[in-house]
């Protein structure tokens, strides 16, 4: 029943105008920030030392880290709001109901809609890597520079790190949406949260040390450390990503995200099985 | 009557809720021990003014709503589990669909959820009538064709028991006498229907038998005919206190009204005669008698109005 529900809930993931919306502004972001924005620094720009930086970001050499360095925090808010609009509009169409008395089972239906959002996920995460890849080919080869990939495994692990951020974020939308049965709201407060909140903590950790030790559990803080740990430009005065930081290692990163994902998912997934549907 | 007199009529049930009960938190009792039994191939309506709580009763046998106490058996399954509500149809409340998407596709992807076949759902749109639309979008809908889409995936799973919350809301004429036709073929095929409204036209000729939520509490669970069989006698007489303290004596004072200038008492045409004999033998001139056919809409009013309300407003009798 679990597939069932899963390949319903991809029917109606690929036939939603919305999700093309958010997948379209999303590859483009990642595409202009990533890639067109450094290159015509580059190239427009005047001869200081961080313009062959800007420009090394976008070679394939750096193809892992420049290609996930925009997860942490824009790739974030826009599946989070993915997740808050799959799991939110079910309450405010009325078809939450509508489903459940078809027949599959509550669990069933949440963990299919589980199953199509990692699908799509994963999608996402692909061809944003495949753009990346051929937006750093193309200005590799108009520099007359050579095609130098990172391992296969890098390029693995990157997708999989981009996978985890993503999933995390968009389960983090998810729990708003059941939570608050909507979208309007789940959308808000997850926006606030991520875009605010979390850089309001790391930004007042310097001068007050117990938010230093705060933000090390926070969310978005530990998937910047983890595109950061994969090769990520981060924050700095000469630019680089917003969100992206080493504030805490690799391996930490994932564990946490990792957990932060399971919750989210479980207590969103308790609510649905267990919450009445009014 | 009792449940097996029933059985004898129709078939075994289908759905049997005993004591149903839904508080919820903030101590608002929504449904109090409702006690409620739908037989095989029988049209149950379930009536009761808006607020009485047939909309929580019928999530409540779906699976939608957890009962705070008392238990539901449908088909012989708990309710919400799947091998129960793949028997089941269901339309509560206004119908959900997703609104970008066509008729065609929402039903598509209600039968994904439900393992059904996509044939089905070439007969489900026949059956409301719906092919020619069925590939618009649903948000491009009048409420008539949404309501008809919410009885097409009701009926996607081909079930034995359907339950309609209020089909018939926003229809007009033309749609409502559709639906109730559609209705009455669905019974006619044996399915169970189970459906509310708060129209006793619709409930008088459509279903087989009837039962009256007020107020959270089914306070009567009878056949039309029954229900409406509570007869009352009209009786113009003189002296009117004479015939009245009389009928008291004769009947129980709650089935004793002096409305106007008449007795009204609730009794049947059995009793006419003896009740005639008694007020004459008791110095009383009875002028006319006669038997007040109640349409199931004043047994209604009567049954879910306040007492006192009832008692100001039933000069009206025919």
């Amino acid at each position: 029943m679990m597939f069932a529900s899963a390949s319903a809930e991809l029917l109606k993931l690929r036939k939603r105008p919305a999700i093309w919306v958010l997948a379209g502004v999303w590859l483009t972001l990642l595409t202009f920030f990533g890639y067109l924005l450094p290159y015509l620094g580059y190239v427009t720009g005047d001869s200081s030392a961080p313009r062959s930086g800007a420009l090394a970001d976008t070679l394939p050499a750096n193809l892992v880290g420049n290609a996930v360095a925009g997860y942490a925090l824009f790739g974030g808010a826009i599946v989070m709001i993915l997740g808050a609009l799959v799991a939110g509009s079910e309450y405010g169409w009325g078809t939450l109901k509508t489903v459940l008395t078809q027949r599959p089972g509550r669990t069933s239906v949440y963990a299919g809609s589980l199953v199509a959002l990692a699908a799509v996920l994963l999608a996402l995460v692909l061809v944003g890597f495949g753009l990346s890849a051929a937006a750093s080919a193309t200005i590799a080869t108009a520099e007359s520079l050579p095609l130098a990939w990172p391992a296969a495994t890098d390029v693995l692990t990157g997708i999989a790190a981009g996978w985890l951020i993503l999933g995390m974020w968009c389960l983090f939308g998810v729990l708003l949406g059941t939570l608050t049965r909507g979208t309007a709201m789940a959308i808000g407060l997850g926006l606030v949260w991520a875009l605010v909140v979390e850089n309001l903590v790391r930004a007042s950790s310097a001068v007050l040390d117990v938010l230093g030790t705060v933000q090390q559990g926070l969310p978005g803080v530990n998937a910047g450390s983890l595109v950061a740990a994969l090769g990520a430009q981060g924050e700095s005065p000469e630019g680089g990503t917003p969100g992206v930081a080493p504030v805490v290692d690799g391996t930490q990163a994932t564990l946490v995200l990792v957990g932060f994902a399971v919750a989210f998912a479980v207590i969103a997934g308790l609510l649905q099985a267990r919450r009445d549907v009014i | 009557m009792t449940i097996s007199d029933t059985r004898l009529r129709t078939g075994a049930a289908v759905l049997r809720a005993t004591g149903l009960t839904k508080r919820y938190p903030g101590g608002v009792l929504a449904v109090d021990g409702v006690d409620l039994t739908v037989h095989r191939g029988e049209v149950y309506g379930f009536l009761g003014p808006n607020g009485a709580g047939k909309t929580t009763t019928m999530r409540m046998l779906l699976g939608l709503i957890r009962p705070t106490s008392g238990t539901v058996d449908l088909l012989g399954e708990p309710p919400g589990s799947p091998a129960g509500l793949a028997r089941v149809g269901a339309l509560i409340e206004s119908p959900g669909f997703y609104p970008y998407l066509s008729g065609l596709d929402n039903l598509r992807i209600l039968a994904r959820y439900g393992g059904v076949p996509r044939g089905r759902i070439d007969a489900v749109l026949d059956a409301v009538d719906l092919t020619d639309r069925a590939g618009d979008r649903f948000a491009t809908y009048s409420l008539g064709m949404k309501q008809r889409l919410g009885v097409a995936s009701a009926l996607l799973g081909d079930p034995e028991l359907l339950v309609l919350d209020e089909p018939t809301n926003g229809l007009d004429p033309a749609g409502m006498a559709d639906m109730r036709a559609l209705v009455r073929r669905l019974g006619a095929e044996g399915r169970a229907v189970l459906l509310s409204s708060h129209l006793l036209g619709e409930v008088q000729q459509i279903c087989d038998r009837v039962g009256v939520i007020s107020g959270g509490r089914l306070i009567a669970e009878s056949t039309v005919a029954e229900l409406r069989g509570q007869a009352a006698l009209v009786i113009a007489a003189a002296p009117l206190d004479v015939a009245a303290r009389r009928a008291v004596q004769l009947l129980g004072a709650d089935r004793v009204q002096v409305v106007g200038a008449e007795l009204r008492l609730t009794a049947g045409e059995a009793e006419a005669a003896e009740i005639n004999r008694e007020l004459v033998a008791a110095g009383v001139e009875v002028s006319e008698l006669r038997r007040a056919e109640r349409s199931l809409e004043e047994v209604f009013l009567e049954m879910t109005s306040p007492k006192d309300s009832l008692r100001k407003d039933s000069n009206d009798v025919r």
